[in-house]
């Protein structure tokens, strides 16, 4: 068993490795480490969008927690597809047509404020980390299942590729890298999966285990409304603020392209959500002694093997091993790129030219988050991911939205709600981390912050703005000219570009 | 866009190698008054198709939770064997969510095409 999934690993490393090379040659200058030159056709670009957004949280979490907990952890991944429908609706062509790289550039770009940018920055370094670690995690743990090896040799494979992969190559072979991850994520749980219910229907399909209502009814246990909503506004206004997501759009070829692009997305998502649920279904049927035993994480990858054994068995989980380390690589690829273009840009940037600044960046970021990994190895960071999305809604969500859609936000009101937002959700995050979440109404607050933290967050910008009206950013006007007008039109968007910052 | 107030236009030559450039553009481009009147016009339709989305969604997908704690009937039932809760949950809302950002693709373009016929002019 064990040799079978390390060759696994190995072939999707490297491979992962070879297909980034043929971005190699490709990535000369600055803006091709950033944004692949936005030469990236719709299809691609979806591809490579949902392979970096299908973390290990959506390989094997979520499968854990329908095993786990039931109806109610359906939202999870409804949420996470639901999040690309508000950032369709709502962000993705102004977003592309902003010409911002990251989320700091938009930041400085619509309220002209350098504090605004700094505050982003720490905010996308913040959600950047906190989705980091679980992925480095996630990768020590299922190799500690499959060989018994140590946490930390996992966690340093993922961090190693992804270091070749980010300063080699950059964005460009990134997106390669990144489509061809989504189709293998989804063949490596869409195989093993149709097996398993042949084997199960041949069994004669039982459900004995499957009749409990706690498990199988939505809605339950204490305050389920308030958890279940808090949950849905996380995620449906959390995706739109991932650093790693927002990044990919700025290789659209314009406003129109990141529509389309978007919508490829959903139904990509789509396909991908309907197999996970399925696995926690036949973990309750065939893997149950998971929920006594707390490894729920493990469903996924251990199924196979009680399905059946011997193998066949063997053959199916080195696939899903497969596709979990995918699952870790493309997501963690992404996110070392969008946290090194941002630390490279406001760090570095001043001191190295743009590549090197870039892969410098991309290499402490990558080296900080192994540190990171090896020293909370103790803690509860595998749900961290989920509670990423909450910081990201109560921060950058009113940000974007406020940003594109209301004339009055200004540079004040913009730090004071993300200060707000990110104050109260991160330290929910880190309360939850600690394992210190209190007993009653308060518990429920930290452990799905969103539905608190959210509204306090757009009541504070938007406050704040009104107070300081006087001071809007002077290029208002051409700024929401530059965000709404289809780019084929000739007109005076500003001189606002975040290339000239890197000279 | 069914603004009735007369706009002033003027007239120019056709330049043969330069894309036609209309009033409403310069207006635009100059940040008077009738330029603004035509950028929230965008702006307002944009934005009224994104609630209007917002608003289905929310009373399609955003009323489930509430419709499982009224209606523990919603809650108990099952289609040839499979609760209702899960089949909603597990599938029947993707295609609500794929069609929905379908349908705001094709209306985002036409409110886009509409502002490119009146700003771009009839050179397009």
């Amino acid at each position: 068993m064990s040799a079978l999934a390390v060759t696994a690993v190995l072939v999707v490393s490297l491979a992962t490795l070879a297909v980034g090379a043929i971005g190699l040659r490709l990535s000369r200058t600055t803006s091709d480490f950033y944004v692949a030159s936005r030469a990236v056709s719709p299809a691609l670009n979806a591809s490579a969008i949902s392979g970096e957004y299908l973390s290990a949280a959506s390989f094997l979490g979520v499968a854990g927690l329908v095993l786990l907990r039931g109806a109610d952890m359906l939202w999870y991944p409804v949420g996470w597809t639901a999040g690309y429908l508000m950032l369709l609706i709502f962000v993705a062509a102004p977003l592309r047509r902003s010409r911002a790289y990251t989320l700091p550039d938009f930041a400085e770009f619509r309220v002209e404020s350098l504090v605004a940018r700094r505050v982003s920055s720490a905010l996308v370094v913040l959600i950047g980390v906190f989705y980091l670690v679980p992925q480095f995690q996630g990768a020590g743990l299922t190799l500690r299942t499959l060989t018994g090896a140590p946490t930390w040799v996992g966690a340093v494979v993922v961090a190693l590729v992804v270091l070749v992969n980010v300063v080699s190559g950059g964005m460009r072979s990134i997106t390669i890298a990144q489509a061809f991850q989504y189709w293998l994520k989804l063949v490596a749980l869409l195989f093993p999966l149709a097996f398993m219910l042949v084997r199960w229907q041949a069994d004669g399909s039982p459900t004995t285990r499957l009749h409990s209502v706690d498990w199988v009814e939505p809605m339950q246990g204490p305050h389920a409304t308030y958890l279940v909503y808090s949950l849905i506004l996380a995620t449906f206004l959390g995706t739109m603020g991932l650093p790693h997501v927002v990044v990919r759009f700025y290789t659209n070829r314009d406003g129109r392209a990141a529509r389309r692009t978007t919508l490829a997305v959903l139904a990509m998502l789509s396909a991908f959500y309907l197999l996970p649920t399925l696995y926690g279904v036949l973990g309750r049927v065939f893997a149950s002694d998971l929920v006594a035993s707390g490894r729920t994480d493990t469903v996924v990858l251990a199924l196979p093997q009680r399905v059946f054994g011997g193998a066949a068995g063997d053959l199916l989980t080195a696939l899903l091993c497969a596709g979990a380390f995918a699952a870790f690589l493309s997501t963690s690829s992404g996110l070392v790129v969008s946290v090194g273009g941002v630390l490279g840009q406001d760090l570095l940037g001043r001191r190295f030219d743009g590549v090197l600044a870039f892969r410098l960046a991309g290499v402490l970021a990558a080296l900080t988050t192994l540190v990171l990994t090896l020293l909370t190895s103790g803690l509860a960071v595998a749900h961290a991911v989920e509670l990423a999305f909450a910081v990201a809604a109560s921060t950058f969500c009113p940000l974007l939205l406020l940003g594109i859609w209301w004339r009055g936000l200004t540079a004040a009101g913009a730090v004071a709600g993300m200060v707000v937002g990110g104050v109260l959700s991160a330290s929910a995050v880190v309360q939850v981390m600690l394992g210190h979440v209190p007993a009653g109404w308060l518990g429920a607050v930290v452990a799905q912050p969103a539905l608190c933290t959210v509204p306090l967050a757009f009541a504070t910008m938007v406050a704040v703005s009104l107070a300081t009206r006087t001071r809007l950013p002077e290029h208002l006007g051409r700024t929401m000219v530059r965000l709404h007008t289809p780019e084929d039109l000739e007109l005076d968007r500003g001189s606002y570009h975040p290339e000239a910052r890197r000279g | 866009m069914s603004d009735d107030r007369p706009v002033r236009v003027r007239v120019t030559g056709p330049r043969s190698a330069q894309p036609r450039r209309t009033s409403i553009a310069s207006e635009i481009d100059a940040q008077s008054a009738v330029g603004e009147i035509y950028m929230r016009s965008l702006m307002r339709s944009q934005l009224r198709l994104a609630l209007g989305i917002v608003l289905v969604l929310a009373a399609s997908v955003g009323s489930l939770p509430l419709l499982f704690v009224l209606l523990p009937g919603f809650r108990h039932a099952a289609v040839l064997g499979v609760p209702v809760p899960w089949l909603v949950l597990g599938l029947g809302v993707y295609p609500v969510l794929i069609g929905l950002a379908w349908f705001y693709v094709r209306r985002a373009e036409r409110n886009e095409a509409a502002f490119n016929d009146m700003v771009g002019g009839a050179g397009r």
